[in-house]
């Protein structure tokens, strides 16, 4: 059983705070990535690409008992990294709470410049795309 | 040792360049995306104050003096343009607002004008979105033919495969002159003479070579040429476009408005003369003005000394570079511009362009704006390191070590 959303935020708050140097926070962001299981390359489709990021990333998500539960990828190990976090925070959450969450850990743990234009919207294209999935399951129940 | 080699001292043209005395990260930044765009010198700042602040005024039919000091302003820009790049008049040559309108002026007036179905357009597999996306446009629209000009593993153009490519049905063949991603010089006098042979037009995308290359437009024969401000040290937003006389006179005008005409009426409007006919409404003076201190920047270092200069980092950057293991540098090729792109087996560009910038190291990572090309070399992107005459040795050993600690962290 996850903790709630905003548990789940505090906890990557906190863990980041254990940082002071950019290279600490940029290699436990790394690490997350290379530990994030791989997308099955059947979910690997056009359809499942997020749009707008200068590397790849995919995203799929399935519903069970009132849940959502989101796997993703991308070729680029940062933005892995990076997805991990919002996989990690989403997963096994309700559409409602998905959809309403604020999610401002990303400003916390300073990584505010990875929403930014500049990175080729990544991570703000995914946030997006998860809160989309999370409406369609909701029309779904 | 390296100043004097350069002819001039690097140190003290750095200090010239407000923007290179800032800090990134804690560290002082070291700017390696000049292809992209260029840094501009406190002189050139400068002009830009000097033209709000003293003369602003709308140029060519005003009678008071800050219009004619204006206008002077503004025709002397286009002398040095005309001078800069060796044309015969400066009836040739067009402001635009950059190396793209220039492109997009040719194709909309003498590309509607003189391209019908079934014609044929040739382009390289080495060009930026600029030079394909315009023509593909027109081909749409006249049922015209885009044909590519293929390339080697190292990005060299198959002049033997262009031959085979040019016949009676081709109209026209915009080639970049040096490419943006890998910094290759194109064989553009041979690429030129054979189109020539079969009667085509021949337009070249200068937006990389101009800073670096001399440049004479008369020598190259080319038909139309286009180039950037803000890559040669002066202001985004300006540009030019050259063309001979004769085929700027007979085409049809881009834009209309004020400006472009000689007499108005509701029932019929005769146009300006050349340049004037290709520059509708107010134009963006005081860049334009601004892209003449540029030039004078760049005369009064002297292109041979930033030439020698960047030809030199860009031979340190290169033997540097190659001893870091797993990196592959493409388009490694004798004749280049003063850039280095390269893949790394095993690392996304973007996590190399992040793990750069927080060490204060300014690159370009992805397709560059030339998505074919990187498909052809099957890669999906690289990371760019492109020098200009401000950069220095001991910035390359920046790189050098920045990417080493990136490579470790991401493997």
């Amino acid at each position: 059983m996850p903790g709630s959303i905003e548990q789940i935020e505090q906890e990557i708050v906190e863990e980041f705070s254990l940082f002071d140097s950019w290279e600490d926070k940029y290699e436990y962001i790394i690490d997350m990535g290379k530990k994030l299981p791989p997308l099955s390359d059947v979910h690997k489709t056009e359809e499942n690409k997020i749009k707008g990021c200068q590397s790849q990333v995919w995203m799929h998500s399935n519903q069970e008992d009132g849940k959502v539960y989101y796997q993703a990828d991308s070729d680029a190990m940062i933005v892995k990294g990076l997805i991990s976090m919002l996989v990690r925070v989403f997963s096994g959450q309700t559409p409602e709470d998905i959809i309403h969450a604020p999610v401002t850990f990303i400003d916390e743990i300073g990584m505010t410049s990875h929403l930014a234009q500049t990175r080729s919207n990544g991570l703000r294209a995914m946030l997006k795309q998860m809160k989309l999935d999370a409406l369609v399951w909701k029309s779904k129940n | 040792m390296e100043a004097i080699k350069a002819g001039y001292d690097v140190y003290e043209l750095r200090k010239q360049f407000p923007v290179l005395q800032r800090e990134l990260k804690g560290k002082p930044l070291v700017y390696f995306d000049n292809a992209a765009t260029s840094q501009k010198p406190r002189i050139v700042i400068d002009a830009l104050v000097d033209y709000y602040s003293n003369y602003n005024a709308n140029i060519h039919r005003g009678i008071h003096t800050l219009a004619e000091e204006a206008t002077a302003a503004y025709e002397a820009s286009r002398e040095a343009c005309r001078d800069f790049i060796g044309a015969s008049s400066t009836e040739e040559i067009i402001f635009t607002r950059g190396t793209t309108e220039g492109i997009n002026l040719v194709s909309h007036t003498w590309g509607r004008q003189n391209i019908s179905k079934g014609d044929e357009i040739i382009i390289s597999t080495l060009e930026h979105h600029s030079n394909i996306v315009p023509w593909q446009m027109l081909a749409e629209e006249k049922g015209a033919i885009i044909r590519v000009i293929p390339i080697n593993d190292q990005g060299d153009i198959l002049l033997d495969e262009y031959y085979k490519l040019l016949n009676s049905r081709t109209k026209l063949v915009s080639i970049v002159h040096a490419s943006n991603s890998l910094g290759i010089i194109n064989p553009v006098r041979e690429i030129i003479e054979a189109a020539h042979h079969v009667g085509a037009v021949a337009m070249l995308d200068g937006a990389q070579s101009t800073v670096h290359l001399d440049i004479n437009v008369v020598e190259l024969d080319c038909d139309f040429f286009a180039f950037s401000s803000h890559k040669l040290y002066g202001p985004t937003g300006v540009g030019v476009l050259y063309g001979k006389k004769e085929l700027l006179e007979a085409m049809p005008p881009f834009h209309g408005g004020g400006e472009m005409i000689k007499e108005v009426s509701f029932e019929k409007t005769t146009y300006n003369d050349l340049p004037y006919k290709f520059e509708a409404g107010t134009p963006n003076i005081a860049d334009t003005i601004a892209m003449k201190t540029a030039i004078d920047f760049i005369h009064a270092l002297g292109k041979d000394h930033i030439r020698r200069h960047e030809n030199a980092l860009l031979q340190y950057g290169t033997e540097q570079l190659s001893l870091l293991n797993g990196v592959r540098i493409i388009g490694n090729v004798a004749d280049k511009v003063s850039v280095i792109s390269f893949v790394v087996d095993g690392i996304h560009p973007q996590d190399l362009g992040i793990l750069l910038d927080n060490q204060g190291i300014a690159v370009r990572t992805g397709s560059h704006c030339t998505m074919p090309l990187m498909q052809c070399l099957n890669i999906s992107g690289t990371t760019r390191a492109s020098f200009a005459a401000y950069n220095t040795h001991e910035e390359i050993d920046r790189l050098v070590k920045g990417l080493d600690k990136a490579i470790n962290m991401l493997l």
